[in-house]
């Protein structure tokens, strides 16, 4: 629920233009307020009170969650949207791999060794789990806690405790407390006797309930103790009450302004379904369905990249394509006989067009026209991928100085433009390629040896 | 502050729509909520249905572990589509890829034998796909809806191309159109309005092409959330059709998903399951794994 600057006004001291604050008059830093450019610390007049509810009215609908300390933290929550196409998902979920102490010492290390090291390459980035929880089964303290320290010592990542017992709970953050772990699950039966625990060294806590409505006097109760990071598990048997849950919740705290719900939140697909292939399902679920932390019992190579590519999907910002510098690009080691190929700017399209020419192993020339970031057909069908436009782009590019043959490829999609371009390009000849990418395979070997005849 | 559940009734409804006919009929649409959102006020009176795609020629790239369920049929596509019937499937979904002119240019008088004989051996409702390619789709697509007339299959795709010669012959043969426009809510929209000035608005189905998990599964999934919302939300006349996310092929033609079977499995169950939460009301799939695991995993 966002506050104006003119009701913020009228709860600053605003009597003498003191100016302390860096602002000329309180109205001008009621203002800045408002759109988060300023914090209220820099009026140093207010009341305690005043200045908290000033705070709590400027805070985001979704609190900031930090789990983990240094490079490997992962944040979450701050969303301030319910579908993405609505302005964008910010904070990507926290993708964790869930390790009970009653595993065999080789399966734990091979999860930690995983966990650790599994990552990969996909469109410049580089993609990873992030996080590892760690469940007490056993009934043996000692045991989890030489688990927790094992896992402490060997990696980096940010760690979840889970444990139903809090004595043990609090003496394995005890053991890692420097690295923020998320401390699971605080209840309605243990939540009085958890506060003065969490507040000797504050950690984020993962709040549970059997119901969204269980967990509001929680969250209520939290605050006042001034523990503020904390996600929820609103006690989802299935899928379908877990879409539900997780789509009242962020409706709660984005449209009703509802504080108690306004908090990230975790989900275990580990514990929802039994098998491998459908626990992954699940956890795609979630990432469709604004979760903040996803627990999974396990993953492998195969299992995790499709995961993390939809997450990276899901959380791309929708208002700038992605796209890729207009230019032309040498893949290989082109000579001047080498092919010229053309194509949009649309990340996504110069990652499957240079990847398909790769692949032949034939070294060409791509160049790369500035469509937007839109695709060939939808460039086109835009105007942005048009035979002027197309070639003054290839006229602009100097492709003309590196090549004999002035022959280029167009997208045998846009074939159409064929006409424009031959009168853009005197001197050039037009030849028309594959409609998709999947056909340079069987069709750039071919025209390479024909144009060194 | 006394929390209330938020929600939320919307004043439009997607039409419904009748695929097949007698015992073949299979209703798709008619919910006044978004996908999955059973707890908002309101009914989706039919679930979205799964369809398993069959080519019309054997598939020049054979994955090992795509075609495996299917054995030898693959080569024949009444029997493949036959078979795909025993993994539970709602509909069959056959593309006549082999009428690409870039492909084996099949006549479109052979194409359209092949659906008929194909519509006499299956008993679930038949889903049929052109090529692609606009021209020869405007040959071989009103040469189906002829020789198969009043069977009442689902066609296309129909673009802003040959929508007048595929539209027509669907109108007057009593078919259903696909309407496909390229991931672009406004070029959806007007190929509907253009559409509807002759073929009822309960004879079109919506295409809006599905990209794959890490192919632009992200256009297809805000677009088709977007198409469902300003339907059922804002009750707009030219976005109240049923969806159809035809993502089979695309999946199955990534790297990833050719290089090793769980990987592939996911690649099309989390594209179909996005695309299943974002609204489409048919979805088009190739493996019957995949198909299982979804319907086990959205408790159907």
């Amino acid at each position: 629920m966002p506050i104006s600057g003119s009701e913020i006004v009228k709860m600053l001291p605003g009597k003498k233009p003191c100016k302390d604050c860096g602002f000329p008059t309180c109205f001008a830093f009621a203002m800045k307020l408002a759109t988060g450019g300023a914090t209220v610390d820099k009026c140093i007049y207010l009341t305690p009170e005043v200045k908290a509810k000033l705070e709590d009215l400027l805070a985001p609908a979704i609190k900031l969650v930090t789990i983990g300390a240094g490079d490997n933290k992962v944040q979450v929550g701050n969303e301030e949207v319910i579908y993405r196409h609505e302005k964008t998902y910010v904070h990507p979920p926290g993708i964790a791999i869930l390790i009970s102490d009653k595993e065999s010492e080789a399966k734990v290390n091979e999860k930690i060794k995983k966990v650790n090291e599994l990552n990969f390459s996909w469109v410049g980035l580089t993609l990873k789990a992030d996080l590892i929880a760690l469940q007490f089964e056993s009934g043996d303290k000692n045991k989890f806690l030489a688990l927790v320290k094992k896992v402490n010592d060997s990696s980096n990542l940010g760690i979840i405790l889970i444990s139903e017992d809090l004595n043990v709970l609090f003496a394995a953050r005890d053991l890692c407390a420097d690295k923020k772990p998320l401390l699971y699950p605080i209840t309605k039966e243990n939540i009085d006797q958890a506060i003065p625990k969490i507040k000797e060294k504050p950690t984020p806590v993962g709040v549970r309930g059997a119901s969204i409505e269980e967990l509001i006097p929680l969250t209520a109760k939290l605050k006042e103790a001034g523990v503020d990071e904390a996600v929820l598990d609103p006690g989802s048997k299935n899928l379908m009450e877990a879409v539900r849950d997780q789509t009242f919740i962020r409706r709660a705290a984005l449209k009703q302004g509802f504080r108690p719900l306004g908090y990230p939140t975790i989900a275990f697909p580990c514990f929802i379904a039994k098998d491998g292939l459908k626990e992954v399902l699940a956890a795609s679920v979630f990432i469709n369905k604004f979760t903040a932390v996803i627990v999974l019992s396990d993953f492998d190579q195969y299992s995790l990249l499709p995961l993390l590519v939809q997450r990276l999907n899901i959380y791309t910002d929708p208002r700038f394509p992605m796209a890729v510098e207009e230019k032309y690009y040498e893949i290989g080691t082109p000579d001047e006989n080498a092919p010229v190929l053309i194509t949009s700017n649309w990340a996504l399209t110069y990652f499957i067009v240079s990847s398909a020419i790769e692949a032949t192993k034939v070294s060409s020339f791509l160049c790369v026209k500035d469509a937007e970031g839109l695709g060939v057909l939808t460039g086109w069908a835009a105007g942005k991928f048009s035979g002027d436009s197309v070639g003054a782009m290839v006229k602009k590019s100097g492709i003309e100085n590196k090549v004999k043959n002035k022959k280029i490829v167009i997208p045998g999609r846009v074939a159409r433009i064929k006409g424009e371009l031959e009168d853009a390009l005197p001197g050039w000849e037009i030849i028309i390629g594959p409609r998709e990418a999947a056909g340079i395979g069987a069709f750039l070997p071919e025209y390479a040896k024909s144009l060194r005849k | 502050m006394e929390y209330k559940a938020p929600k939320e009734a919307y004043k439009g409804m997607v039409r419904e729509v009748t695929i097949g006919k007698g015992e073949k009929a299979m209703k798709v649409g008619g919910e006044n909520i978004l996908p999955f959102h059973f707890f908002d006020e309101g009914s989706l009176p039919n679930p979205p249905r799964f369809a398993l795609e069959v080519l019309d020629m054997e598939p020049a790239e054979k994955t090992p572990h795509l075609i495996e369920p299917f054995g030898d049929v693959i080569s024949d596509p009444i029997k493949w589509a036959k078979k795909c019937e025993g993994f539970g499937v709602d509909a069959i979904c056959l593309t006549l890829v082999s009428t690409d002119p870039a492909e084996k240019d099949t006549s479109a008088e052979m194409a359209a034998q092949l659906v008929k004989r194909m519509l006499a051996e299956i008993k679930k409702p038949l889903i049929v796909y052109g090529s692609g390619d606009e021209k020869k789709d405007a040959e071989v697509l009103p040469k189906v809806a002829q020789v198969c007339a009043g069977e009442n299959l689902l066609i296309g795709p129909v673009q802003k191309e040959n929508f007048e010669a595929v539209g027509k012959a669907v109108l007057d043969n009593g078919h259903v159109a696909i309407a496909q426009s390229p991931i672009d809510i406004n070029l959806l929209k007007e190929l509907n309005v253009k559409l509807c000035k002759f073929l009822p608005p309960e004879r079109v189905i919506i295409d809006p092409l599905s990209s794959a998990l890490g192919y632009g599964i992200e256009y297809s999934f805000s677009l088709i959330e977007r198409v469902k919302q300003i339907g059922v939300i804002t009750k707009d006349s030219m976005t109240m059709m049923p969806i159809i996310a035809n993502l089979g092929a695309e999946c199955w033609k990534t790297k990833q998903a050719k290089e090793n079977k769980t990987q592939g499995l996911l690649w099309e169950g989390m594209t179909a399951l996005s695309l299943y939460l974002a609204g489409a009301n048919i979805l088009v799939l190739r493996h019957p794994e995949t198909l299982k695991s979804i319907k086990e995993t959205i408790g159907r």
